[in-house]
Parts: structure tokens; C-alpha cells; sequence
């Protein structure tokens, strides 16, 4: 994989996010909006993989496509007599200022990322095209990276730090889950008045 | 032109504007879910590319992966919510759900 054809998949896979994002966020109804959720998803998938991550990628597609975007649909089903007359009833000034907070939002977030003085990043972070090899390396890298050079399968590094450095969140967070389940299964129930 | 920190960057950003706008325009309570899933997934995409992009190890994949099951948590208790605030109220609409007592 050369850098055009690196460049090729992140712009293919970013444009995939951001076009199903924004029609997730303005469709009238709601099925359209849950499924562009799901493309949305997916997308953030191969962005994941982009960057190397390739366990949170597998797990993104498993919990979020797999799971709460089902259980979403499901959602959307039960509390709806007729899919076919379903609108998401937002009127079109909520949309208006909405989308001036959210512009707002974003501005601020743009000038906080380009006036900010990333430490790392002027050290030239190398990209992934970089640590496949075809490009030629620096003249002059920096011993401040390490390792950043070579793309390694990170599962076994996660699950070794999940069981040592991070084990208490894991299990309070295992908890939570337990807690969370078993929550919404007494929520759901149906009680005879 | 070479992918920086700073694409990733904008395009979180971008998602998360996206996000808040549905939280704060839907009326739908299922549609402000969906805008909760867009913010957490913007979040995540900056955690992981922070962790790529600095020398700090796989620290921001771990804490992504504490974010995806928090997600998870979050949609099913909130689906149990809102199907209960059908079975309350008749409709998700969450202006027409204004009242406190039945």
C-alpha cells in the first residue's frame, strides 16, 4: 500500500462517515436515520483501522453494529404502531438552532485544534504508510517515539494490560454492565396493575 | 499529503457537532439516542488517534474500550426507559411527556 492508495482509503472511509452522519442527524424519519447510524458505524470501523487499532475496529463492528444499533431498531419498532407514518417531528426551526449551536460548537473546536501546539506531532508522528516501508525514513528521527515504526496486532498488549495495570476498572466496569443489564430487564417488564 | 493527527481531529469534531445538533433538535427520544452514539463514537476516534499519533502506548485504546461498554450500558438502559415511557405516556415524543405524575 503505497501513500495514494493510504490517502484513498482514509478520505474514502471519512467521507462514508461524515455523509452518513449528517443524514443520521437530519433525517425526517427515524428508520432512515437508525440505518445511516449503522453505515456511520461502520466507517468508524475502518477509520479504527487506519490508525492501527485493530481490536477496538472488530469490536466496534461486533457491539455497536451487532448490538445497540439492533437493539435501537428494536426499540424503534416497539414504540411504534406503524413504521410506514413514522416522522421524527422536529420542526425546522428546532433544526435551525440547532445547527447554529452546533456551528458554533464546531468553530470553537476548529480554533482550539489548529491554535494548539500538538507536542508530539512536531516531532513527526510517522503515518502508517511510513511504517509499512515504502517511503524512505528520516534523516533525523527522533528517539522520542518509540516503537511507532512497525504496526503490531495490539490484542495481546490490551488484554495483558486489561488484566494487570487495568484490572480494577475492568471489573468495576464488568460490574456496571451486570448492573446495566439486569436494570433495563426490570425496566422492560410489563406490570399487571 | 501525508494523514496528521489533525484529520482525525476535525473529523471528531465534525461527528461531534453532528451529535449535538440531534441531541439538541430531535424530538424523538430514540433520535437523541442516536445522537449520544454519534458524540461517544467522536470521543472514541479521538482516544484512539491520540493514542497513535503520541508515544503514550495503547493507554487511549484501553480507555476506548471502557468507553464501548459504557456505550452499550447506556443504550440498554435507555431503550428500557424510553419503552417504558411508551408504555406510560403513548408516544416518545419527549415534549408531550411532561408530567410527573400519571
Amino acid at each position: 500500500m503505497n501513500n495514494l492508495g493510504f490517502n484513498f482509503c482514509f478520505y474514502s472511509a471519512a467521507t462514508l462517515v461524515l455523509v452518513t452522519a449528517i443524514i443520521a442527524t437530519f433525517a425526517e424519519s427515524i428508520v432512515n436515520a437508525a440505518f445511516a447510524l449503522f453505515f456511520t458505524l461502520a466507517g468508524m470501523a475502518g477509520l479504527y483501522l487506519l490508525l492501527g487499532a485493530d481490536f477496538l475496529a472488530v469490536t466496534q463492528v461486533i457491539i455497536y453494529v451487532g448490538g445497540i444499533l439492533v437493539l435501537m431498531l428494536f426499540g424503534v419498532l416497539l414504540t411504534n404502531r406503524s413504521i410506514a407514518t413514522l416522522r421524527l417531528e422536529t420542526s425546522r426551526s428546532h433544526f435551525i438552532a440547532a445547527g447554529i449551536t452546533g456551528a458554533i460548537f464546531f468553530a470553537l473546536l476548529l480554533v482550539v485544534i489548529s491554535h494548539t501546539t500538538w507536542k508530539y506531532e512536531s516531532s513527526k508522528a510517522p503515518s502508517l504508510v511510513e511504517t509499512i516501508g515504502t517511503t524512505t525514513p528520516d534523516p533525523a528521527p527522533k528517539p522520542l517515539l518509540k516503537d511507532k515504526n512497525e504496526l503490531s496486532p495490539t490484542t495481546a498488549e490490551i488484554g495483558a494490560n486489561l488484566l494487570t495495570k487495568y484490572l480494577l476498572p475492568f471489573e468495576i466496569s464488568s460490574m456496571t454492565l451486570l448492573v446495566a443489564l439486569l436494570g433495563a430487564a426490570y425496566l422492560v417488564r410489563r406490570r399487571e396493575t | 499529503m501525508t494523514i496528521t493527527l489533525h484529520h482525525y481531529l476535525v473529523i471528531s469534531a465534525l461527528l461531534f457537532s453532528l451529535g449535538l445538533i440531534s441531541c439538541v433538535a430531535r424530538k424523538n427520544a430514540i433520535g437523541i439516542l442516536i445522537g449520544i452514539e454519534l458524540m461517544l463514537n467522536a470521543v472514541n476516534l479521538n482516544f484512539i488517534a491520540f493514542s497513535r499519533y503520541s508515544d503514550s502506548g495503547i493507554g487511549g485504546q484501553i480507555f476506548a474500550v471502557f468507553i464501548i461498554i459504557l456505550a452499550a450500558c447506556e443504550a440498554a438502559v435507555a431503550l428500557a426507559i424510553i419503552i417504558n415511557l411508551f408504555y406510560n405516556f403513548g408516544t416518545i415524543i419527549v415534549d408531550k411527556a411532561d408530567r410527573l405524575q400519571r
